[in-house]
């Protein structure tokens, strides 16, 4: 696993891992917490011409002048594209406009619905979470998703206790039935690998693994027999810019320190 | 005649708007302008059984529901933004006191738009395939009349009063707010009173001088209270920046009853003015938080 001696943070590789996944010129809704970096890290590498779409109502496509830890500080408000309603901004997510949005989740099944709601232990509520915020409209109406979070066998379960943020259901053609005019998740970026999702089958495929992780390791940390894809890659890990880039976004690695 | 001054304290406001049992929005901009001021005094005057409507509250639904203010919420996400999970709320949710309404961001948008437009719902395309349908009485699918597509219906909010906290005001509730404005016009407009808190009182005239930053049509106000660092910890877009050190302590001064019992004396009883609140601040502090980088914008003409 990431460590210190490797130069980089396991946040660090998370978070470039997540900016990878946005493409130059995209419409990004950006969720809270480590997304926020990830597409500000896109910004300042290869996806400088990307907007930034944030659910308190705001569009920028520059990344704000200080560094900043959540999408309210009043520098991402400095001289951004658009202030706005937050109904503004689901608009453009409800007609199609968004291309890709983050999210986080505290628990996430072998189709991708991720719950931010409710844990359950023996049929009676164990743990209340936040809840929704603006995930499960992302998870419903951008055209792909991603989802970030930590990988441990208690979060990785087959089945999820409550889907907040819808993800392919119970396999192929379930968003469809559900109504969903659109998307679903695209990739799971964890702190032991990446996943992706069968193209048939809707199910969760581990297509990459953390330096110094071992598949054995992913698969004991996952509530179901994980499907490992044809080729398995190893997660490339931060370049020396990226890495400058996100210690200027992090300064004092409140996100991303070890 | 001359239109009668709407300006009065923030207990006195409180005290005739906010009674026990009423539905009440606030924290519309999401992570920006919170009306903690308000909240605190909601807190101190010990109101029972309100239900508040939010969407991401940030920490204050926190702090009333672990005061003993609050019965339910109806919300899209209450915690701590840079820290997680808020505690109050789920001792009480997992307790079983409170009940919770879930809503998305873009429900709770479309029930108070509902609400605001005077129509029993608003249809939407999220929340499908979700289990919020489990948790919210007021989310329903439907099938569009036109296209025979499936859709949400989201029920109207209608707020006994929203409470709002704005850059300026005049005394007769016309307002001016500037920033991302959240869920705060439609939440205005649905409500049956609305209660303003300010940074400044400005002239009527500072405030006609530009209508399009006009937040809600000032007869409809029924409050107007002064309160400078009104919104403190959250941020006032032209006033003063997030002061995330108090949202990353309350993380532990609410880890237990009795942490946050503590806090609630220190932070919230003890103080009895605004005074009292920027003294315990402290000046390093405030100044810390000013703004460094000001940014005015270009006038425009509005004259004929």
């Amino acid at each position: 696993m990431a460590t210190d001696t490797a130069g980089y943070t396991l946040s660090e590789l998370m978070v470039t891992a997540a900016a990878r996944e946005i493409a130059d010129g995209e419409v990004v809704f950006v969720g809270m917490r480590l997304p926020l970096l990830g597409f500000l890290l896109a910004k300042r590498t290869h996806a400088p011409d990307a907007v930034g779409i944030y659910e308190l109502g705001i569009v920028r496509d520059s990344p704000a002048p200080e560094p900043i830890l959540t999408m309210g500080d009043l520098p991402n408000l400095f001289r951004a594209k658009w202030l706005s309603d937050t109904s503004d901004v689901m608009g453009l997510l409800q007609n199609g406009t968004v291309d890709v949005s983050f999210i986080g989740g505290a628990q996430v099944d072998r189709f991708g619905n991720l719950n931010t709601s409710y844990i359950m232990s023996s049929g009676k509520l164990a743990t209340r979470l936040p809840g929704s915020g603006g995930a499960c409209d992302l998870a419903g109406l951008s055209q792909r998703h991603i989802i970030i979070m930590a990988h441990e066998k208690h979060r990785f379960v087959p089945t999820v206790d409550y889907i907040t943020s819808p993800g392919y259901g119970n396999g192929a053609g379930w968003r469809e039935k559900s109504g969903l005019p659109r998307g679903g998740p695209s990739a799971v970026i964890t702190s032991r690998g990446i996943m992706k999702f069968d193209p048939v089958s809707k199910e969760m495929l581990l297509v990459s693994i953390h330096p110094g992780v071992t598949a054995r390791n992913i698969l004991d940390n996952t509530g179901w027999p994980l499907k490992i894809a044809d080729t398995l890659i190893k997660t490339p890990v931060p370049t020396e810019y990226e890495l400058k880039v996100l210690r200027e976004l992090d300064p004092e690695g409140y996100w991303t320190g070890s | 005649m001359a239109p009668a001054s709407k300006l009065m304290s923030l207990s006195e406001a409180i005290k005739r708007y906010v009674p026990d049992g009423a539905e009440v929005v606030m924290g519309t901009s999401l992570e920006t302008m919170i009306p903690f001021a308000a909240g605190h005094e909601i807190i101190r005057q010990r109101k029972k059984n309100l239900t508040l409507i939010g969407p991401i509250s940030d920490i204050l639904f926190d702090r009333l529901i672990g005061a003993g203010c609050v019965r339910k919420t109806r919300a899209a996400w209450v915690g701590n933004v840079i820290t997680g999970s808020s505690y109050n709320f789920r001792r009480a949710a997992e307790e079983g006191t409170l009940e919770t309404e879930d809503h998305s961001n873009l429900t709770i948008s479309m029930a108070l738009n509902a609400g605001a437009m005077g129509v029993p719902f608003m249809p939407a395309l999220t929340a499908l395939g979700s289990d919020l349908y489990k948790t919210n009485q007021s989310l329903k699918k439907i099938t569009c009349p036109f296209t025979g597509m499936m859709l949400t219906a989201v029920s109207a909010i209608n707020p006994a009063v929203a409470i709002i906290h704005v850059q300026r005001s005049d005394e007769f509730g016309n307002a001016h707010m500037w920033g991302n404005l959240g869920v705060t016009r439609e939440a205005c407009l649905a409500s049956r009173h609305i209660i303003i808190t300010a940074e400044e009182i400005v002239s009527p005239g500072a405030i006609e001088s530009d209508p399009n930053r006009v937040i809600t049509p000032g007869f409809r106000v029924d409050a107007v209270v002064h309160a400078s660092w009104g919104a403190h910890p959250s941020p006032v877009p032209g006033y003063y920046n997030r002061d995330h050190n108090a949202f990353i302590e309350y993380r532990n001064e609410s880890k237990t009853s009795e942490a946050f019992e503590k806090w609630l004396r220190l932070w919230v009883d003890n103080v009895k003015s605004s005074d009292d609140y920027l003294r315990l601040l402290g000046k390093e502090r405030i100044i810390k938080l000013e703004l460094k980088n000001h940014l005015l914008s270009e006038p425009v003409d509005y004259g004929y």
